[in-house]
């Protein structure tokens, strides 16, 4: 039998490496954050795929799924960026499909017994992933506006149509205001993963314990469990939202960086 | 021992943000609940400023909360 111990919530998130690997002084162990999302890439590949393997006029479920999909991410750039913002479609969409599928694959239940190094891992849940994924949306932003505007990118710190005495304060709002868009990406999709599976824990915690104290409290476990069971449903629904809103910020960041001269 | 204390009520104090940005969504979903039942038609059309505000108004009550993680893991 597995121990009733109540795990440390903190637990899920550590990284274990699993096959230890050095590039003279740099670490590059294969840990359980890189074995999921090597999971997770390979899962999309194999969906996508699979969906595109056989393709029909009338799809069937899985071709339905994609095209499901496909058709989401390119309205939400339609409507967000316009016509112009095509070519930023396959980054958008692995965006998309890979934050959505590294948080759902977060949420399913470890097999008990498992060493710790095969624990279900949320790589989203560790502000260095999200961090490198927001770089990488404002990196693009940054130097596709300059190249696409020129020094007209910089308008977007100075809107038009402003009285010229406003410029002294709304000029270094922009700036702040742009310089915080990769930290507030990063940190929300962070805070959101980790936060939610604290409580998870948190709550299969206290069933745990309550087990073990025995007698009437053992009937009370299944109020927390309960609660669990919520949670994960909350959870669901979190990891498809901040998937959905990451594209979407990145979708607005784009535009910008198209239209920075029309400001 | 007091610089413990004084930790934990730190952390506390830091997750008062939550309180915010529960207003925040309050309003957020609560007036585009209004507008929307006042003109369904233009409802879907906004749904995507709707979640733009949400996400930026929870992202007050996460910085409070990774405040208070960061005090309480003492990762500075």
């Amino acid at each position: 039998m597995y121990s009733l111990r109540a795990a440390d919530p903190m637990e899920q998130f550590e990284i274990v490496p699993i096959v230890n690997l050095s590039l003279g002084s740099i670490d590059i162990s294969l840990t359980n954050s890189a074995l999921w999302m090597v999971i997770g890439t390979g899962a999309i590949i194999l969906f996508f795929f699979a969906a595109t393997r056989r393709t029909a006029l009338i799809p069937g479920r899985t071709q339905s799924l994609a095209e499901v999909l496909y058709e989401f991410v390119s309205n939400l750039l339609r409507d967000t960026v316009g016509s112009e913002g095509r070519k930023f479609f396959p980054y958008v969409f692995t965006l998309f499909l890979w934050i959505l599928v590294a948080n759902f694959f977060g949420l399913i239940p470890s097999l008990p017994g498992l060493p710790h190094e095969l624990h279900t891992f949320t790589t989203t849940s560790h502000l260095a992933v999200t961090l490198a994924l927001a770089m990488l949306t404002i990196t693009i932003v940054i130097i596709y506006g300059f190249w696409k505007n020129g020094l007209g990118f910089l308008k977007l710190f100075a809107p038009s149509g402003v009285p010229p005495l406003m410029y002294i304060l709304l000029v270094p709002i922009e700036l702040v205001s742009f310089l915080s868009r990769p930290l507030s990406l990063a940190i929300r999709l962070f805070a959101n993963m980790f936060a939610g599976h604290i409580i998870l824990k948190l709550f299969a915690g206290f069933v745990g314990s309550l087990l073990a104290a025995g007698g009437a409290l053992t009937l009370i476990g299944i109020v927390p469990f309960l609660g669990a069971i919520a949670v994960t449903a909350l959870e669901f629904l979190v990891a498809a939202l901040q998937a959905y809103v990451f594209a979407v910020l990145t979708c607005i960041y784009l535009n910008d960086a198209v239209h920075a001269a029309d400001h | 021992m007091e610089v413990d204390a004084a930790k934990l009520i730190g952390a506390g104090l830091a997750t008062i943000p939550l309180a915010g940005a529960g207003v925040g969504l309050g309003l957020i979903f609560g007036n585009f609940l209004t507008g929307a039942f006042r003109n369904p038609s233009a409802a879907a059309a906004n749904q995507t400023t709707m979640l733009l505000g949400f996400a930026l108004t929870e992202f007050t009550g996460l910085l409070g909360f990774t405040i208070s993680i960061l005090i309480l893991l003492e990762i500075f």
